[in-house]
């Protein structure tokens, strides 16, 4: 081996080997984890862990138009009896998955195995009908046959309002029951504004500090970083300081005369409340990675524009704007990625009007339907990612300045 | 006429800079007077108005320390964050050594691989997280009648959630590190490792520490990973802000919000003198 090749090679390793412990590390804290939540946005294998006859029996013997064989019911109704024996909590959670696809028939499944156990039955189809005259609902045994599918894409198409109808085709469900769509929708239109907004306030800002005079410039910034560096919690107690029927805001506006006390403004709990608390949260966002353009770009520029012979609306639209793009870039990304997934201001100022999408990923966490927060969670991701992406494309990720 | 439209416009921008600076920080000012309210209100008391010193009172600063759920919350943010930063400052620097370092192999896509959970919404990271702690039995681990499990499952995603900020700032005053210096020292007679401890570090130190505050300050404010992983026992400041706020709104989360205030000066005073240092350093004016 030359040694010209060996001292190479070696030189490639160093930097590997140092790059490969926080390669590992976000390996098993964040992408371990996003796995689990893909898991669980597909994997459900409580009913065809419990019963698993049944369910192999469903899917290839049964010809879904008919009721099922004596076969099959003789099936269920050992393995019921079998698994109430061990442990009567599993035949409740079937009955809940079930009960999700054909409401009105979780009690069927208690009762059924309580009574089984007291019956010598040698006709079971008639003896299971017998005990709960549901057992000869179509509808039921579809129920069991598809919550048996241990892999599915029903909170997905749950997460998206949509349902397989009866002919087997996907359709939007009726309007009524239709959540989703319509808070992806609000999310978007939320995180558009917020960064809309930002870009409208952040530009003015950051051009401010940049071009104003050394000490000036230091002063501005620190206003800047002070609410940059200061706890979201705080940050959003303060709006509600401000905000609330009795705030601030609405005092001073009774008290110059212009509100009447008893018609008091509402300002917080709803949608007015979640756009201005998160447009100012998360404005040092857009200010920073656009400030830190400006301020490397040569003023000469803009003294080239002039003696060139544009007036300072032609100097500003065609030598700086362009050349501020990837500030303004950077800046939007971020803000629009962080709206995106925004859960605490709303949460808590935002009242049912304000709600977003990752309130509805928390409420479903905490009412143990985990699987379909974890598909809308899915969702979100994807969507973050693909923008993550387009941008790491377009401008490169490697452009993103903190301070 | 194009020099009114000009100044109209300039007239609407300065409006635009000076509505924004307010707007950006009124609300940190406002919750300052009322933490020191003496009744137990949210708003202004006529009394404060009048600058009535009876209306004012440190009664709420009192109650946080008289508090044991917040002594305790103090307690974990501290500890939480410490560990959560050790670990981001330790791989975070490793890896920024290596990512500007042009041998390294896919060094554009491993960049944005390292950087994916800042632009991850926390949300879905905080969900991710709960099912995977779960799922391994971290999340219920003890030892004895401590239960360490949840610290475990916090100070990991923390540290990698804060991760990405080291890398940043390391990887943005390494960018100004001039490289000669290494060439010196070598032959001057350093090893490799030598020469890093002794040359390299203590000028890219100033670096080192603002990401290390960067990762401090992401833990010491996170609240959506704390809120589904802790228990009582776990609770952090800004989690006990939360339920102050849902539950029983008082004035003790705006003396608590103005403690956060003044924190968050001091640790952004820090950061802009590490930052003026590490010029020196460039510059070679230390």
């Amino acid at each position: 081996m030359k040694p010209q090749n060996y001292s190479e090679r070696r030189g490639r390793w160093i930097p590997i080997m140092l790059v490969a412990p926080l390669v590992a590390f976000i390996g098993v804290t964040f992408i371990a984890p996003l796995g689990s939540m893909l898991k669980e946005s597909v994997y459900d294998a409580e009913v065809a862990n419990t019963l698993p006859g049944t369910v192999a029996l469903l899917t290839q013997t049964w010809d879904r138009e008919s009721l099922p064989s004596e076969e099959i019911y003789r099936k269920l109704a050992s393995e019921l009896i079998e698994r109430s024996t061990e442990d009567r909590s599993v035949i409740g959670k079937v009955a809940n998955r079930v009960n999700r696809l054909v409401p009105g028939t979780r009690s069927v499944w208690g009762k059924t195995a309580r009574k089984l156990k007291n019956i010598e039955a040698s006709d079971f189809r008639a003896t299971l009908i017998d005990i709960d005259d549901r057992w000869e609902e179509l509808e039921l045994w579809h129920g069991i046959r598809q919550a048996g599918q241990k892999f599915s894409s029903r909170n997905y198409l749950h997460a998206l309002d949509l349902e397989v109808s009866d002919e087997g085709n996907v359709v939007r469900v009726e309007e009524e029951k239709r959540a989703y769509v319509t808070l992806y929708l609000r999310t978007f239109y939320v995180a558009v504004t917020v960064t809309i907004l930002c870009l409208l306030l952040g530009y003015p800002i950051a051009n401010a500090i940049a071009n104003a005079s050394p000490t000036v410039s230091k002063i501005l910034l620190i206003l800047v970083l002070i609410p940059f560096w200061t706890s979201l919690l705080a940050r959003t107690s303060s709006w509600i300081v401000l905000l609330q029927g009795q705030g601030v805001i609405n005092d001073i506006l009774v008290a110059i005369g212009w509100v009447q006390d008893d018609q008091r403004l509402s300002l917080m709990y709803n949608m007015f409340g979640t756009l201005v608390a998160m447009t100012q949260i998360l404005l040092p966002f857009m200010v920073l990675p656009i400030y830190s353009v400006l301020n490397s770009m040569p003023p000469s520029y803009m003294r080239a524009a002039a003696s060139l012979g544009a007036n300072p609306i032609q100097a500003f639209t065609r030598v700086y704007w362009p050349q501020s793009l990837p500030g303004v870039y950077a800046g939007s990304l971020l803000v629009f990625i962080l709206a995106l997934g925004y859960y605490i201001t709303p949460a808590l100022v935002g009242g049912t009007k304000g709600q977003l999408i990752s309130n509805m990923i928390a409420y479903h966490i905490n009412n143990n339907n985990w699987g379909l927060g974890a598909a809308i969670s899915m969702i979100v991701l994807v969507s973050v990612m693909l923008l993550y992406l387009l941008f790491d494309r377009w401008i490169g990720i490697n452009k993103l300045k903190l301070s | 006429m194009e020099q009114i439209l000009w100044n109209l416009s300039r007239g609407v921008v300065v409006s635009v800079v000076i509505f924004g600076f307010l707007f950006l920080t009124l609300p940190l000012l406002v919750f300052v007077p009322l933490s020191f309210n003496a009744e137990p209100y949210f708003t202004f008391t006529e009394g404060m108005l009048r600058l009535d010193s009876d209306a004012y009172s440190l009664r709420w600063y009192r109650a946080i320390f008289e508090n044991e759920d917040w002594r305790r919350a103090i307690a974990n943010s501290f500890v939480i964050g410490m560990f959560a930063t050790i670990v981001a400052t330790i791989l975070g620097t490793l890896a920024a050594l290596a990512l500007n370092n042009p041998k390294l192999p896919f060094r554009r896509s491993l960049g944005a691989f390292i950087i994916s959970p800042m632009v991850t919404p926390i949300i879905v990271v905080a969900v991710g997280v709960y099912f995977f702690y779960t799922e391994v039995g971290i999340a219920k681990l003890s030892l004895g009648s401590f239960q360490i499990g949840p610290y475990i499952g916090i100070i990991l995603a923390h540290a990698m959630i804060g991760a990405p900020y080291v890398v940043i700032t390391v990887s943005a005053s390494l960018a100004g590190f001039d490289h000669t210096l290494l060439k010196a020292a070598k032959i001057s007679g350093a090893g490799p490792f030598t020469a890093f401890r002794r040359v390299q570090l203590p000028l890219l130190s100033p670096g080192v520490i603002t990401g290390a505050l960067f990762a401090f300050i992401t833990s010491f404010d996170e609240v959506v990973i704390v809120l589904f992983m802790a228990g009582i026992q776990q609770r952090t400041i800004p989690r006990e802000m939360w339920s102050g706020i849902r539950e029983e709104i008082s004035p003790t989360i705006l003396a608590v919000a103005t403690l956060l205030v003044i924190f968050a000066v001091i640790v952004l005073l820090t950061v802009e003198w590490l930052k003026h240092l590490s010029e020196k350093n460039r510059t070679g004016t230390a």
